[in-house]
């Protein structure tokens, strides 16, 4: 019942569209002002989509089999909150979440611009309706979430345990928010563009959702990364997988935007650069969607797919493609040159330089990504880019990147010198200095790390003075600076410091070697509701005579079958202890593998803090 | 002459050219050494000569082939035509079972020996790799 009210609400939002299109059409060649029957038949298609997700969540809680979706990713002893999330922890369900994001921030969209311009609303809205149009045909025609399956099965198939988890619930529909908001800045970039409506007033206008969209986006990545982490086992938070690349490159293109934003919003210059980024950045969102769920990509993560729904997305977002470099060769207008007024050190030239960087990292990525499609195509070879394309590649760079952000924010706009920097200089050697002592004492790579380790510091140093010097006047900036900083100073001692030990032992045995001690105790054995634990008890010594005990679990989860461990982490502020276990077919040895991680924990803390600096601007946006 | 703003924007897109065209050299450069092939166990077979270089295999793993000692873990890999030994010592991923696929990334010893560094998991538990499946299909 709750399938069939779903599937008829999609077939009427659909419907909807067709009236939302003649009822702008018709506002738009009048004079008159903006027509409120049009947000009126938004709101509508925004309701129909939420019933029909709020028809498939039913369906998935009530275990409703005879819905090819439930009977494909769900199971009656499955918990309640994993029923519920599992209505996006598949390709049909996620969908349905895209369009119920597009319509509903095409909604907010439209109640929250009542100062914009009439025409210039209405054709925003009705280059997302053709957004919204694909999606609505694409699910309806090659991924309904609400196929009949007839006899209706008994019980269904499960759905994969390593996405029951807290994180992954969340992490699809935070994601999305992010990928999916950026619709609306390239709706109402590719409007404006259109009637010439590009101005100071327009960036600040299109500066909140470009903020939003890329909060949700930078929160998403790090909940994805933070469970990639703890349950995939595998002890690290990046692995260079083509997935992760797909929701990295929007998030480059969205922060360069966001930077550009700022000097349209100051200085009406850079609208070219405005446009094609903002294109980009849903272009790849939705390329992104593409790879991931059409199978083309040969990752880590497949997830089951179908070559159909692929080509679907690719013809539709080459269609948008066309139309958005249509607009953009045909209607929009060359900048004065004039307006390129500026001294090589200056702050302009500064977020220049911070774009270039973040081009090249992001064309780098999209190569490592991309390549192999294009080499399996051409060649039919198998091919994969692992981490030593994307170090070799990337690190380099980022010392001047690092420099740079720690330098620009200190120029001023136009023409800038460089008097009164003293301390520009005084933190340099500092930051030197540091780096010497902490890496000469490891037996590393010693010149690539020392000036990586200072270039990190430097940018640390300088952003948290300016917490002390400027007295919260550009609060958020410093806090997302700070934050990146921090960052790449965890990530690079995390990097430089991390030890594991992996062997195999069985129960009672004890592995030995100069630093460590693991001894394998016991095992207990429960049974779950839906799985039965094997959990280790483990009793660790290190070289100080430091005793610590860990239970890592393994879980043996009935429908569908498949064994997944559960790391057992002892975090403080300065390291992680991180053990798995994994017990392989019908043999006596457990695979265990114990990691010491530090300054895991500020990683995470990090990208928080670069987060809150967005929330931040959007707050103080808002006050003003 | 030329005024100082033309000169200027001369040195600038001059600039730009030759970072374009180092970075894409360097790019392309990189992609060539660090690109790991996929291989199957037929594959292999036929290789002219072993190479030093990184690979993948793939395939699935033999029912009752794996045997894990206190150091390692051996198992045999095959696509239904051909098998291939290996040898991996490492984090066994919990998706690795006999009869499922599996795709392991390391350095050919010969063409029966396979010396693996990784053994990469997936999320799907149907996942098979594409070859296999082919094969299979075939079948």
């Amino acid at each position: 019942m709750a399938s069939l009210i779903g599937f008829y609400s999609l077939i009427f939002g659909l419907g909807l569209s067709l009236f939302i299109i003649f009822f702008s059409y018709k506002n738009f060649k009048s004079s008159n002002n903006f027509d409120a029957r049009i947000t009126t038949f938004t709101f509508l298609q925004l309701l129909l989509v939420v019933i029909s997700f709020i028809g498939l969540i039913i369906s998935f809680i009530n275990s409703d089999f005879s819905n090819e979706t439930v009977f494909n990713h769900s199971h009656t002893t499955k918990p309640i909150f994993y029923k519920i999330s599992g209505t996006w922890g598949n390709h049909e369900g996620s969908l349905l979440l895209w369009l119920l994001v597009l319509t509903l921030f095409i909604f907010l969209f439209l109640i929250k611009s009542k100062k914009q311009d009439k025409n210039y609303r209405i054709l925003t809205l009705l280059f997302q309706q053709v957004i919204i149009i694909g999606f609505f045909i694409f699910i309806i025609k090659t991924s309904s979430p609400f196929n009949y399956i007839f006899p209706t099965p008994k019980e269904g198939l499960g759905l994969n345990p390593i996405l029951q988890d807290p994180a992954l619930a969340i992490h699809p529909p935070i994601l999305y928010l992010g990928y999916v908001g950026s619709s609306v800045i390239f709706s109402s970039t590719l409007a404006a563009t259109s009637l010439n409506y590009i101005s100071k007033e327009w960036a600040k206008h299109i500066k909140i959702w470009i903020l939003l969209s890329w909060i949700f986006l930078t929160l998403g990545i790090l909940l994805g990364s933070i469970w990639a982490y703890y349950e995939l086992g595998w002890g690290g938070f990046w692995f260079w997988d083509p997935v992760e690349n797909v929701s990295l490159m929007p998030w480059l293109a969205l922060t360069t935007l966001l930077h550009c934003i700022l000097i349209l919003e100051r200085k009406l210059l850079f609208k070219s650069w405005v446009i094609i980024l903002s294109i980009a950045t849903f272009t790849l969102s939705m390329s992104g969607t593409f790879l991931v769920r059409s199978g083309v990509l040969n990752s880590v993560h497949t997830f089951a797919n179908d070559p159909q729904r692929g080509l679907f997305i690719l013809i539709f977002l080459f269609c948008l493609i066309f139309l958005s470099l249509f607009i953009f060769f045909f209607f929009h207008k060359a900048e004065d040159k004039r307006e390129y007024n500026f001294f090589w050190l200056s702050k302009e030239s500064s977020i220049i330089l911070n774009n270039w960087f973040m081009m090249y990292f992001l064309t780098v990525i999209l190569i490592g990504t991309i390549y192999p499609i294009f080499l399996e195509v051409i060649t039919s070879e198998k091919i994969s880019v692992g981490p030593p394309f994307y170090n070799k590649l990337l690190i380099p760079f980022l010392v001047p990147f690092l420099f740079a952000m720690a330098i620009g924010p200190k120029l001023k706009w136009v023409k800038s010198d460089l008097k009164d920097k003293l301390y520009l200089i005084i933190f340099l050697i500092i930051s030197l200095l540091i780096s010497i002592f902490i890496i000469k004492n490891f037996n590393i790579d010693f010149l690539i790390n020392t000036i990586l380790v200072t270039a990190a510091f430097y940018l640390f140093f300088i952003t948290s003075r300016d917490f002390f010097i400027k007295k919260f006047n550009n609060l958020s900036q410093n806090l997302a600076h700070f934050g990146f900083s921090l960052l790449m100073l965890s990530i690079l001692l995390n990097n430089i410091f991390s030890t594991e030990v992996i062997t195999n032992l069985r129960v009672g045995e004890t592995y030995k070697s100069e630093k460590i001690e693991i001894n394998f105790v016991s095992i207990d054995k429960n049974n779950i509701k839906n799985y039965n634990a094997i959990t280790g008890n483990f009793k660790i010594e290190n070289i100080e005579g430091d005793m610590d005990i860990f239970k890592p679990e393994l879980r043996i989860y009935n429908q569908p079958n498949i064994v997944t461990s559960e790391a057992y982490i002892k975090t403080n502020l300065f390291t992680d202890k991180f053990i798995t276990i994994n017990l392989v077919q019908n043999q006596d040895y457990f695979n265990v593998r114990y990691q010491i991680k530090p300054f895991m924990i500020w990683i995470w803390i990090s990208v928080l803090l670069i987060t809150f600096g967005g929330i931040i601007s959007v707050f103080k946006r808002h006050e003003n | 002459m030329y005024g100082r703003k033309v000169k200027l924007r001369f040195i600038f897109l001059l600039l730009a050219l030759i970072i374009l065209s180092l970075s894409t050299f360097l790019i392309i450069k990189s992609l060539e050494e660090n690109v790991v092939y996929f291989q199957s166990p037929t594959k292999i077979k036929t290789l002219p000569e072993i190479e030093k270089k990184k690979i993948r295999i793939g395939g699935m793993v033999k029912k009752e082939s794996i045997l894990v000692k206190e150091e390692e873990v051996k198992f045999i890999v095959t696509d239904y035509k051909n098998e291939i030994n290996v040898i991996y010592s490492g984090v066994i991923p919990n998706l690795f079972a006999e009869g499922k696929g599996v795709v392991a990334e390391g350095f050919l010893k010969d063409r029966n020996l396979f010396l693996a560094t990784k053994i990469l998991a997936k999320h799907d538990e149907n996942y098979m790799p594409p070859e296999i499946k082919k094969a299979l299909e075939e079948k």
